[in-house]
Parts: structure tokens; C-alpha cells; sequence
């Protein structure tokens, strides 16, 4: 093998780099559950599952409808009613913030800008 | 062409199916393991195979004036003689591609005014360089902002990363300059192969394919954050299982379009070390980069000729001094006058 100590150095580097995400999660902890606090409340909006995935493109279309077009009624897929308001619809069952929202969003790196121009939830604190 | 894109949607295709079948401890933890030893054993194994090469000739390429009299400007990076400017024109040539910006295109005019007959043009073209720098600063992005799955806490670094990525703040989920650009600049990559008609007569399968499989992972990777939304969190349970090695999929609820992103991504793992791709790790390799341009101070010997007979003067004259003395041709050391 010709130049062995340099291509040594460089295979090292290169194996250390490419199998980084393997070892990156040893300076963490571990990730079983999004510990999630569910309120209360029996349904949502939407059913679970539309809004786990797309809860963030219904706040997106909610703000466009309240701010942008005046309309503060949503009407759910079920047919059912409700007023476009984050402070007074969503917030009213999803009081607490760090259980809630931050779960989830901390832990995955997502930096939503509701809070540019809500008040973050403080349950009273 | 179309071969490729239709061996690269068989793929997703099969892992579509594998998923909605309950085959997603296949596609989900066996594929990508096998695929990141594949990737990382391949990789090693073809570095090796390299370094064992032999280099018979010093090829350095010169993309400037060479070290020469005093009074001649050297180009000091284009054409180094010592291994400082190689380092640094290695360095140039990863981050900033320097050779693709010396790019040409040869444009042939059957009646120009100039020559009053044919001629031909070669005009500096910098769309290859711009776009495939582009495309490989957008992948390393994208590639770094994937590490959120991988470590808990997400360090700042990423999160850095990501607020300067999505700083438009378009929609929600916010939209990511890269992942946009770097589809933008793969269809570039394609369709410059596929309009240009010199370039198309020398494009192969292994040219499409690798194309054709990136556009399939950057469009299911765009499609699971815009449209067919993957849930992260239970992604982010699901990958750091993988990278526990204690993987997780009972209770997931993984959907099919994350199945394929991962199984393109497997894919592109197990194709890597045996196609072109390699020229990561092979562009440390190249003998016409990382040779210093010294080849008229240094001597370069083939490490494969066999070892030299030498048969030097003395030894010529002390063979044949008697008869060469009878010849009368001058010695060096005469002949002992014994007989």
C-alpha cells in the first residue's frame, strides 16, 4: 500500500464521519416516547390522526382565514362547527404548553413562529 | 434514460407495497443496516484497492504557469510544486470545485464572418460548476439537518442551521431553501444530459440512475415534510431505535412514504461504493490532483519496474580492459603489465 500512513488517517475519518449518526446519539439520551400530556377533552378539530400530521398546516390556514379573509368559522369534517381562534378554541383544552406543544417540537428541532405574535401559554404560572 | 427512472420507481414502488403488506421490519431495520455496512465495508475496501494502485507516472494536471525562472510568476495553487500548495489546491478543488470552473463548451460555426468559413468557439461555461456546487452544498445541508433525528437533545448547531434554512418563514411546516434548491439543481444536472445532445451520446445508465435515484429521495424527503406528512416524533422514535441498535416498529405508526424515502436512501447506500459516486473519497486518490507539479526537479520511479541491472563504466572496464587496451582506447586504470 503506497502512502499508508496518510490513506490510514484518512479511511479513519472518513469511517468516523459517515457512521456519526450512530454514535452522535451517545452524547444524548435515549428516544422511546414523545411524553406527550393529552388533555382531557374527548375530540378534537379534526380526528387524532389529521392532527398529528397536519396540525401545523390547519393553524397556517386557520390565521389566513381569521387575519386575512375575516372568517373566524371552521367547519370540521364531521360538520361540526368551530370559531378560528388559537386563544380561544385550541388553547382552551391545550392549556399546557411545555406538556403539549414543546414535547414534541423541542425534541424534534421544530421552531413554529405562533409565539412571534401570541402570548406563550403559562398556566398561571 | 427512462430505464433508470423506472428501475428507481420499481424500488419505491416495492417498498410502497412491502409497507402495506407488514413488511417493514424488511424494508425498515434489515435494508438499512445491510445498506450502511454495505456503504461504509464498500468504501473502505475501494480506498484500499486504490492505495495499493500503483502510480506509474507523475500526471499532475496544470492549470497554470509551473515553477520555472525567478522572474516567472508561478501560479502558486493551479500549479503547485510542493506538498503545502497541493494541500491547498486539494482543499479548492472539495470546496469550491476548481477545476469544473475552468469548464469549456466547444460551439462550432459553419460560416463565420471571422474566418469566412467554419470555426470553432470555446466559450467558458459556468452553469456545471454553479449547479453542482449547489447541489452538493444543499445535500450537506439537508444531510446536517437530518442529525435531529439522530441525537436528543438537538444541539443548537442544527437548530442554527435549520432557522437560517427556513428564514422565509413560508407556510407551515416551513418551507427549506435547500430542499427546494437542491431538487432545482439535480433536474439541472438531468437536463443537461438529457437537451444537450453531445453530452447525451456519452450518457449511460450509470449516469441516469444516480440522478434519477436522488430526485426519488429529495421528492419522497419534500413530500413526507409538505404533503404526505410523516409523524416526526414517532420517526425520531423509530430512527434513534435504528441507531440504539434496539430497533423499535410495533406500536409506530410509520407511513409508507417514509418507507420509500428510507428504502431510496438504503438503496443509494448499497449503490455508492460500486458506481461513480465514489468520487468522494476518489478525488483524494487522483493522481492529477494530489501530485505536486515538481517534475522536472523530482525524479518519479515507476513503483512496478523491476529492480535495475546496473552495469556502471568501472564495472564495463574492469570486464573488458584487456581488450580494450589492445584496441588502444584510453583507461581509466591501465592493465597490470604481469605477462
Amino acid at each position: 500500500m503506497y502512502n499508508k500512513k496518510a490513506v490510514m488517517i484518512g479511511i479513519v475519518i472518513l469511517v468516523v464521519l459517515l457512521s456519526s449518526p450512530f454514535w452522535v446519539g451517545l452524547f444524548g439520551t435515549d428516544y422511546k416516547e414523545t411524553g406527550v400530556v393529552k388533555p382531557n377533552q374527548e375530540a378534537c378539530v379534526e380526528n387524532a390522526a389529521f392532527m398529528r400530521a397536519q396540525h401545523m398546516r390547519l393553524l397556517n390556514e386557520w390565521r389566513d382565514q381569521a387575519l386575512r379573509n375575516e372568517n373566524r368559522t371552521y367547519v370540521a369534517e364531521n360538520g361540526k362547527k368551530w370559531e378560528i381562534s388559537l386563544q380561544n378554541t385550541c388553547m382552551k383544552c391545550h392549556t399546557n404548553y411545555d406538556g403539549f406543544c414543546q414535547k414534541c417540537h423541542l425534541s424534534n428541532s421544530v421552531s413554529p413562529y405562533c409565539w412571534t405574535c401570541h402570548i406563550i401559554p403559562t398556566e398561571g404560572k | 434514460m427512462l430505464e433508470s427512472l423506472l428501475v428507481v420507481l420499481l424500488i419505491g414502488a416495492v417498498a410502497w407495497i412491502g409497507s402495506c403488506i407488514g413488511l417493514t421490519a424488511v424494508f425498515g431495520i434489515l435494508l438499512p443496516y445491510v445498506a450502511v455496512s454495505v456503504f461504509i465495508v464498500g468504501l473502505v475496501r475501494r480506498m484500499i484497492y486504490w492505495a495499493k494502485s500503483p502510480v506509474p507516472f507523475a500526471i499532475p494536471t496544470t492549470g497554470g504557469q509551473e515553477r520555472s525562472l525567478d522572474f516567472i510568476k508561478q501560479e502558486k495553487f493551479d500549479c503547485p510544486d510542493t506538498k503545502f500548495g497541493v494541500v491547498i489546491r486539494m482543499i479548492l478543488e472539495v470546496c469550491l470545485f476548481r477545476s469544473l470552473f475552468r469548464n469549456t463548451q466547444a460551439c462550432s460555426f459553419e460560416n463565420d464572418p471571422v474566418n469566412g468559413g467554419p470555426r470553432v468557439v470555446y466559450y467558458s461555461s459556468k452553469w456545471l460548476w454553479v449547479f453542482s456546487l449547489l447541489f452538493h452544498y444543499c445535500f450537506l445541508i439537508v444531510f446536517l439537518r437530518h442529525f435531529r433525528f439522530f441525537i436528543e437533545p438537538v444541539p443548537c448547531c442544527i437548530s442554527v442551521i435549520e432557522a437560517v434554512d427556513g428564514f422565509l418563514q413560508i407556510g407551515s411546516p416551513r418551507f427549506f431553501l435547500t430542499g427546494g434548491l437542491l431538487l432545482v439543481a439535480l433536474v439541472f444536472l438531468l437536463c443537461r444530459r438529457i437537451f444537450n445532445e453531445r453530452i447525451r451520446y456519452i450518457s449511460l445508465a450509470n449516469d441516469y440512475f444516480p440522478l434519477w435515484l436522488l430526485i426519488g429521495i429529495v421528492v419522497s424527503g419534500i413530500c413526507l415534510r409538505y404533503f404526505d406528512k410523516a409523524e416526526i416524533a414517532q420517526v425520531k422514535i423509530f430512527i434513534m431505535g435504528l441507531t440504539h441498535f434496539s430497533p423499535v416498529i410495533s406500536g409506530l405508526d410509520l407511513n409508507g412514504m417514509f418507507i420509500v424515502h428510507l428504502s431510496l436512501v438504503s438503496t443509494l447506500l448499497i449503490y455508492f461504493p460500486f458506481s461513480k459516486l465514489v468520487h468522494m473519497p476518489g478525488i483524494f486518490f487522483s493522481p492529477t490532483r494530489n501530485l505536486p507539479t515538481n517534475t522536472r526537479e523530482v525524479r518519479h520511479v515507476n513503483p512496478w519496474n523491476p529492480p535495475k541491472q546496473f552495469f556502471t563504466y568501472p564495472e564495463y572496464e574492469d570486464t573488458y580492459r584487456d581488450a580494450m587496451a589492445q584496441a588502444g582506447l584510453p583507461l581509466e586504470k591501465q592493465p597490470d603489465k604481469k605477462s
